[in-house]
């Protein structure tokens, strides 16, 4: 029969094309999956070695760009932002250990620059706030579980109420 | 005590409520960053003149009399703004200013000075914005006044005015016989700022 041997063949089509296919979409797939490494806005060459091109890149993206202030530095095409990356390029090139160049940052800019604020006093507030609310807020559930739990031990008779009731 | 239990919730709302409205109210403009510098000595730098022929612009400009440092660039909106005030600063004659040409272009600049007027002593240029970066400058225009002794008093980030300039300035230079320092600094200075223009239309 003619019709059958066209779906025959429309199964065969379908056979062959189905791999090639799922290859397709897979690429497809894995190309928007892929970082965008493209993205680069760093123009500064490399470092010698790969350590301290690993201090580099880990001090630029400790800091904040502060015209855009939720981009790090390593991120921000900022023209201010790229100025602090070349000092920073400098200072790590001239043999500056993170501490140290932390430390000039926040000299110039104050912690402002620092995404991770210091733990020091006067930023207890800050650090300190959060478990303090957690703890309060923990202290009010565990009371209210417990009001709760006294009233479901002492309301044995809920359900002759709910029958009394209607 | 039934009623105060219920209430509890509606007060903590009614004091998290207050303690926003005043976060919101007293905190200071979140665009500007109080400089850490402030109270310690004005960073030091030494680099090239705009106008090219000259010597180095230096922090040593700064010592022995109270100076302006006035970070710049072509490229700035706000630069362009607060130009008036800085011609009309320099005609005062308290106090000289020390130009840093930020992140930007020699001819553009030079372009600027000669079509807006130049009311720097002397303009140094920081292509790669090191020194904008060791004065703590993210965005220009930012002003330093510095005292005598080398130290930075005070820091205005965006466009200076007049207002500013007679409160945040002025009144921190006092009405003392420090024109008469200033002057005297920039006596030569005067010279070489009036003759610049000039030098750099031959160069352009």
């Amino acid at each position: 029969m003619r019709a059958g041997r066209r779906a025959q063949a429309r199964t065969a089509a379908r056979s062959a094309w189905a791999p090639a296919a799922a290859v397709a979409l897979l690429g497809v797939l894995l190309a928007l999956a892929t970082p965008r490494m493209a993205l680069a806005v760093d123009s500064n060459p490399p470092l010698p070695t790969p350590q301290l091109q690993q201090r580099y890149l880990a001090l630029t993206h400790q800091f904040r760009c502060l015209v855009c202030e939720d981009e790090s530095l390593a991120d921000s095409p900022a023209s201010a932002a790229a100025d602090m990356r070349g000092v920073i390029h400098g200072l790590v090139l001239k043999g500056d250990t993170q501490q140290q160049v932390r430390d000039y940052m926040v000299s110039r800019y104050g912690d402002v620059i620092l995404f991770r604020p210091p733990v020091v006093w006067r930023n207890a507030w800050l650090w300190g706030a959060p478990p303090a609310l957690m703890i309060v807020g923990l202290i009010v559930a565990w009371r209210v579980l417990a009001a709760r739990r006294r009233l479901v031990d002492e309301d044995d008779g809920l359900t002759t109420d709910e029958t009394l009731g209607s | 005590m039934k009623l105060k239990r219920s209430l509890l919730p509606l007060a903590g709302f009614a004091l998290l409520l207050v303690v926003l409205v005043v976060g919101l109210v007293h905190s200071p403009d979140k665009d500007l960053i109080p400089s850490p510098l402030i109270g310690k000595a004005a960073p030091q730098f030494k680099v090239a003149n705009l106008f090219a022929g000259q010597g180095p612009v230096s922090s040593a400009a700064l010592a022995g009399h109270w100076s302006l440092v006035n970070v710049w660039g072509s490229w700035c909106v706000s630069c362009r703004e607060e130009h008036s005030t800085l011609l009309m600063i320099k005609q005062q004659g308290r106090v000289p200013i020390i130009g840093i040409d930020w992140d930007d272009n020699d001819a553009n600049a030079m372009q600027w000075l000669q079509q807006l007027g130049d009311p720097y002593q002397q303009v140094g240029t920081d292509p790669d914005g090191h020194v904008a970066v060791n004065w703590g400058v993210y965005g220009a225009p930012e002003s330093f006044l510095v005292n005598p002794r080398g130290m930075v008093v005070y820091k205005q980030i965006g466009a200076m005015t007049p207002e500013i300039w007679q409160h945040e300035f002025l009144a921190r230079i006092g009405p003392a016989d420090v024109g008469g320092a200033g002057a005297a600094a920039s006596g030569g200075a005067t010279a070489t700022g009036d003759g610049t223009p000039a030098a750099g239309r031959s160069g352009t």
